[in-house]
């Protein structure tokens, strides 16, 4: 193509002017990209009309761009800090919700703790009560059991036979109270030691002429008991009590070597 | 730096670079616009909405579509001409002394001194009447070929050369 030509027919002007089609601006712009030329006059056609047109203006617009920047909240000049026309400012709703919310999660934390501790010492409460009525059972247990003893004890027609420490432990000593009617002994042995391992009390009915001696049994639970009053059965005439030391199980006959006290039934 | 840069920077939101273009146009928006209006108060606020309307909308501008320039101007007249059509606007106010943007020129008491120094005054009043005819149409109310040349009853091969060469008498008195 001729370059003068396409200057010459004044197309640029017109496309400096916005005056040609979508379709022909493109075609130019193609142009303007392959000939350096065709832009060179492109650029001095522009500077004319800049030049032009500024002469128009019936004022400077220097100072005018400072509002331009300040509507479109930018900063330029370090110097004059513009402050933007739309500042942000704080989001006071949703700071309060966001803090509301906090405090209300924080309320919940803690009742929920609350909750958990009094759930905590209800069953702790709970547990002391049922403690508390296992104590209450027990200690009524032995309130009707010593009672008991001691209306047995106090009945009038209790046979009580001291027996006293033998050879083989003279300090021991022990009580036996006999009911006749129900042919119910009942044991004190506070005053006995504690027998060794492996070794029980048994306490034997004996007549004295001939001597015969017959087993009431053993004392098995002689540790655990803590009233040491033992209910045994005794139908027999017992003429004399005695307790003797027995490998654990009990003998046949009492080891006499190992008699540890004895008493006589007084006759009336 | 060259101009494609420049713009090419604005349209990333490159704020030196807006001003620097703003620094380039803004007071032959400022013309365009006041021809348009004839409100000094008014056409200053237009020029200011113009280039805040640049800055939000520099995507859609495209070289391929035309210059920056060019791209710029059309806001402009646009602009313009809704704010003399808007409700708001009082005809009262307008300077009505002029018909053409060389009466305005013309008419400047106090020209700054860019302008003085150019002297351009004293050279548009040299421009023959069909100059300044093409020119009022074609750059400063944005009329198409067609449009100017149905305007002024000529055809369009002639509204091409002629603005061609009134352009040229322009460039001439500039020395550009």
């Amino acid at each position: 193509m001729n370059i003068k030509e396409y200057i010459e027919s004044g197309i640029l002007e017109l496309y400096v002017a916005g005056a040609l089609s979508d379709k022909e601006n493109e075609e130019i712009y193609a142009l303007l990209l392959k000939h350096p030329e065709l832009l060179d006059e492109v650029l001095k056609i522009e500077s004319t009309i800049v030049t032009l047109t500024a002469a128009v203006s019936p004022t400077n617009t220097k100072h005018l761009f400072r509002a331009v920047k300040e509507k479109l909240g930018i900063q330029i000049d370090k110097e004059t800090p513009v402050r933007p026309l739309h500042k942000p400012r704080p989001n006071w709703f949703s700071y309060v919700g966001w803090a509301a919310l906090f405090v209300i999660g924080l309320g919940l934390l803690w009742l929920i703790n609350q909750n958990n501790i009094l759930k905590e010492q209800i069953q702790t409460v709970e547990t002391d009560k049922e403690l508390l009525e296992v104590s209450l059972e027990k200690y009524s247990n032995d309130l009707i059991e010593s009672k008991q003893l001691i209306s047995f004890l106090r009945d009038k027609d209790i046979i009580a036979v001291p027996l006293a420490g033998q050879t083989v432990s003279p300090d021991s000593y022990a009580k036996v109270y006999w009911d006749k009617k129900t042919n119910t002994v009942v044991l004190d042995v506070q005053g006995l030691p504690e027998p060794p391992k492996g070794k029980v009390y048994q306490v034997w009915s004996l007549t004295l002429n001939p001597l015969t001696p017959t087993s009431l049994g053993t004392i098995d639970t002689f540790s655990t008991d803590d009233n040491k009053l033992f209910t045994i059965e005794n139908a027999n005439a017992s003429e004399a009590f005695g307790i003797t030391l027995e490998p654990a199980g009990g003998s046949d006959s009492p080891t006499l070597e190992q008699l540890y006290t004895l008493g006589a039934v007084e006759t009336s | 730096m060259q101009l494609e840069q420049l713009v090419s920077r604005f349209q990333k939101k490159d704020e030196k670079a807006f001003e620097t273009l703003y620094q380039m146009y803004s007071e032959s928006m400022l013309g365009v616009i006041y021809n348009i209006v004839r409100d000094h108060d008014v056409a200053q606020d237009v020029m200011q909405e113009v280039f805040i309307k640049a800055w939000h909308s520099a995507d859609s501008y495209s070289p391929k579509k035309g210059r920056f320039f060019t791209w710029l101007i059309n806001i402009s007249r646009n602009a313009a001409i809704d704010k003399i059509r808007s409700k708001s606007f009082k005809n009262s106010n307008k300077n009505l002394n002029a018909d053409y943007f060389v009466d305005i020129i013309q008419n400047h008491d106090s020209l700054d001194d860019k302008t003085d120094a150019i002297g351009i005054k004293a050279f548009v009043g040299k421009l023959a009447k069909k100059c300044v005819e093409v020119i009022e149409l074609l750059y400063f109310k944005g009329y198409t070929q067609k449009e100017a040349s149905e305007t002024l009853e000529m055809p369009i091969g002639t509204i091409k050369t002629r603005n061609r060469n009134c352009i040229n008498e322009l460039r001439l008195m500039l020395d550009v």
